[in-house]
């Protein structure tokens, strides 16, 4: 056996010192971040960031030992060197780009993890709709959040998740009261902005649907250089109430964009997210949708593309807690040269959620040969009444769909760019935001239709 | 008996076709005319869908012998979507969904395909629309099915309905079904048939492969054509259909391996 074949590869090979240097750096940001400025908070926010960096401290950087890091690695960020991004130049609002700002009137934008109110919109909000940034949610009133920011318990189970509510210090903060219905998307930008210097922030939306209330809110990420965004969102919708969340992650193809999602529905409540993963060269994205009241109907609508060798990870769990849920579950990823995707869909449901229709699909279309997808469904079912499907399907373009497509006189490249389109189309369809829509369709038939740069 | 007048659309001499190395076609021939409606019956694996998928040009098949000539030109040895440019069209028996792209898009996309092949200007949506409404009634197909993604979630009948409609968009000079009668039930194969009567002209043609003789019921063929273990072994005109449905096709294999 040659020296090479034994070499071990990922984090098998990384020495110790390497994988916590970033956990002991992170630590001692935090330690610093804590000692000043931020001392601002409440005290209860300062408890919550405290269980934070203990939960990330006692949990550190999952390595591909974890069930549930198997196909990802994210040594990259335990070796460290990432310092917390700080507040933008004065002028970083003139430098956003117009694109990535939507047509709606209701927008926040933040720079490095921090709200700028210059490039924000926020006036002329109907009456009942809260949209500010969490840092003057701690500074003015914070019991509007108090109720449930980081009650999600996300900061238990998942070590990013902890590492963000350690630095909970700004982001977005939207609430419907009971009854109100905004129809106009709320729009939240965070853009990355780094110096030199490799910067981390962790970005925090907290979205609160009262009872009988409507609203939806578009998220984007996006950014340049080498950076990484740790992201959170919490999402709560009331009885009968509807959410509707559109996170297009568009991200510099440098960057590393870590995420976790977390909903948690009332009775005949609607949630619909869609997560669009365009960017970044490692994405990871974690999302649990918790059905918690009778009636509730949750759709997971995803789509991500791959090219180079970007890697894009999806863990979802759809909990179905009360009996007559409905969750539907479409992610379609396309992937090109070396890139990889990663997709594990996890369906519970509890005991006592009799008439649970759940249903899971994860389609890859594989464009080149070292292109690679995994995809792992899982279900935990605890009840007997139930309907749970799922399906995956992984491979080249299909050559019957080709052959019919030519049969009616298209050439083989538009037969196959359409049916390479159709994959991002099928998801895109279902978002009822249109501006956005065609945004991403322009977004989607450039990145797949065009050629190669 | 045979017409003979008038010059050919299609001419298939002495066509043998394979699978994966297995022979299916031993050598077909097959005349059809402008204005002529054709019906290929026999028993399943007799080879009758290999000469539809071969007809369109479907990459599977090797054709180690014989030539097609489609209005003077060699069909062999163009592409399928030169095929489909050139007016042949096949009704597919097992339509393909295709997730993501409206039937609309698709329509729009096949249709301008081949008019720019023919010299005409490609249509814009709004004017495409207008093609389209005239079309789906003459199909009665939902018009709901316009705005979904091509055959995805459709029903059996929806499928073929689908097809016709495509064949009445992209007006093909010569249109073969293949085995659009399977899976139908009687009301939806009286509204194909209708819909394939509708748009029969004295300058196209059509090849209708089928099992049963129940399609020819409601489209009548000017010639009837027998398919079995990969050879025409009998030609005739609509009664040999009926006759078929009486007597069934073992008679005709007895002597053709005579």
């Amino acid at each position: 056996m040659t020296g090479s074949a034994r070499r071990r590869r990922s984090d098998g090979g990384r020495s110790m010192s390497a994988a916590t240097a970033g956990l002991e750096s992170l630590v001692a940001a935090y330690r610093e971040f804590a000692g000043n400025g931020a001392g601002r908070a409440p005290e209860w926010v300062r408890t919550l960031r405290e269980a934070g960096i203990d939960g990330f401290g006692a949990m550190g950087f999952p390595t591909t030992a974890h069930e549930d890091w198997r196909f990802t690695t994210v040594a990259a960020l335990a070796e460290g060197g990432f310092a917390l991004a700080t507040p933008e130049r004065a002028d970083a609002a003139s430098a956003i780009p117009p694109a990535l700002l939507g047509s709606g009137r209701f927008r926040v934008v933040f720079v490095n993890g921090r709200f700028d109110a210059g490039a924000s919109a926020i006036e002329g909000l109907p009456e009942g709709v809260t949209v500010a940034s969490l840092a003057d949610v701690f500074a003015r009133d914070a019991s509007l959040a108090q109720t449930h920011l980081g009650r999600s318990g996300v900061h238990e189970r998942n070590a990013f998740a902890a590492l963000n509510t350690a630095f909970a210090a700004d982001g977005a903060y939207v609430h419907v009261a009971p009854g109100v219905e905004i129809a106009e998307p709320i729009e939240v930008l965070f853009l990355s902005a780094p110096g030199s210097a490799r910067t981390v922030s962790h970005p925090r939306t907290l979205l609160v649907v009262e009872r009988l209330a409507r609203a939806s809110v578009v998220e984007v990420f996006a950014g340049e250089g080498t950076y990484w965004t740790n992201a959170v969102m919490e999402v709560v919708v009331g009885d009968g109430a509807r959410a509707d969340v559109y996170r297009v992650q568009q991200e510099g193809r440098s960057a590393y964009h870590v995420a976790s999602t977390h909903t948690r529905q009332g009775r005949d409540s609607v949630v619909n997210v869609h997560p669009i993963t365009l960017g970044a060269a490692l994405a990871r994205h974690d999302i649990t949708a918790v059905l918690d009241g009778e009636g509730a109907r949750c759709l997971l609508n995803g789509l991500y593309l791959g090219d180079g060798t970007q890697h894009v990870d999806h863990h979802t769990v759809i909990d179905h807690a009360k009996p007559h849920g409905e969750s539907h579950e479409y992610f379609n990823g396309v992937l090109d040269e070396r890139s990889r995707g990663v997709f594990a869909g996890r369906i519970i449901v509890r005991p006592g959620a009799q008439r649970t229709d759940s249903k899971q699909t994860n389609n890859n279309l594989l464009l080149s040969e070292e292109a690679r997808a995994d995809s792992q469904p899982q279900l935990e079912i605890y009840a007997d009444d139930v309907k749970c499907t799922h399906g995956a399907t992984l491979g080249p373009i299909d050559p019957k769909a080709l052959f019919y497509l030519e049969s009616r006189g298209l050439g083989k490249e538009e037969a196959r760019a359409l049916l390479t389109y159709g994959f991002g189309a099928e998801i895109l369809e279902r978002m009822d935001v249109p501006a956005l829509r065609q945004r991403l369709e322009r977004i989607i038939r450039a990145r797949l239709l065009e050629p190669r740069r | 008996m045979e017409r003979s007048e008038g010059t050919a659309m299609l001419e298939i001499r002495g066509l043998h076709a394979s699978i994966q190395g297995n022979e299916i076609l031993h050598g077909v021939d097959l005349t059809v005319r402008p204005g002529e409606v054709h019906a290929i019956m026999g028993p399943n694996g007799s080879g009758k869908s290999t000469l539809a998928q071969v007809l369109a040009g479907h990459p599977a098949y090797e054709v180690t012998g014989g030539t097609i000539t489609f209005e003077g030109k060699d069909l062999l040895g163009m592409e399928p979507e030169e095929r489909a440019r050139e007016g042949v069209f096949l009704a597919f028996q097992y339509p393909v969904e295709i997730r993501g792209i409206t039937n609309a898009y698709f329509l729009r996309s096949a249709l301008n395909a081949v008019r720019k092949h023919r010299g005409l200007e490609e249509l814009d949506p709004i004017d495409f629309l207008a093609v389209l409404e005239e079309k789906t009634k003459v199909i009665e197909l939902d018009e709901e099915l316009i705005n979904r993604p091509v055959n995805d979630g459709f029903s059996g009948g929806e499928k073929k309905r689908n097809e016709i409609l495509q064949m009445a968009v992209l007006e093909p000079k010569l249109a073969v079904l293949d085995e659009t009668d399977s899976g139908l039930d009687i009301d939806a194969l009286k509204t194909v048939a209708a819909a394939v009567n509708k748009l029969r002209r004295p300058d196209n043609a059509a090849i209708l492969v089928t099992h049963y003789q129940r399609l020819l019921n409601y489209i009548t063929p000017d010639h009837v054509h027998v398919l079995a273990d990969g050879r025409i072994v009998r030609s005739g005109g609509k009664d040999l259909a009926h006759e078929l449905e009486a007597r069934g096709y073992d008679w005709l294999r007895a002597e053709a391996a005579v």
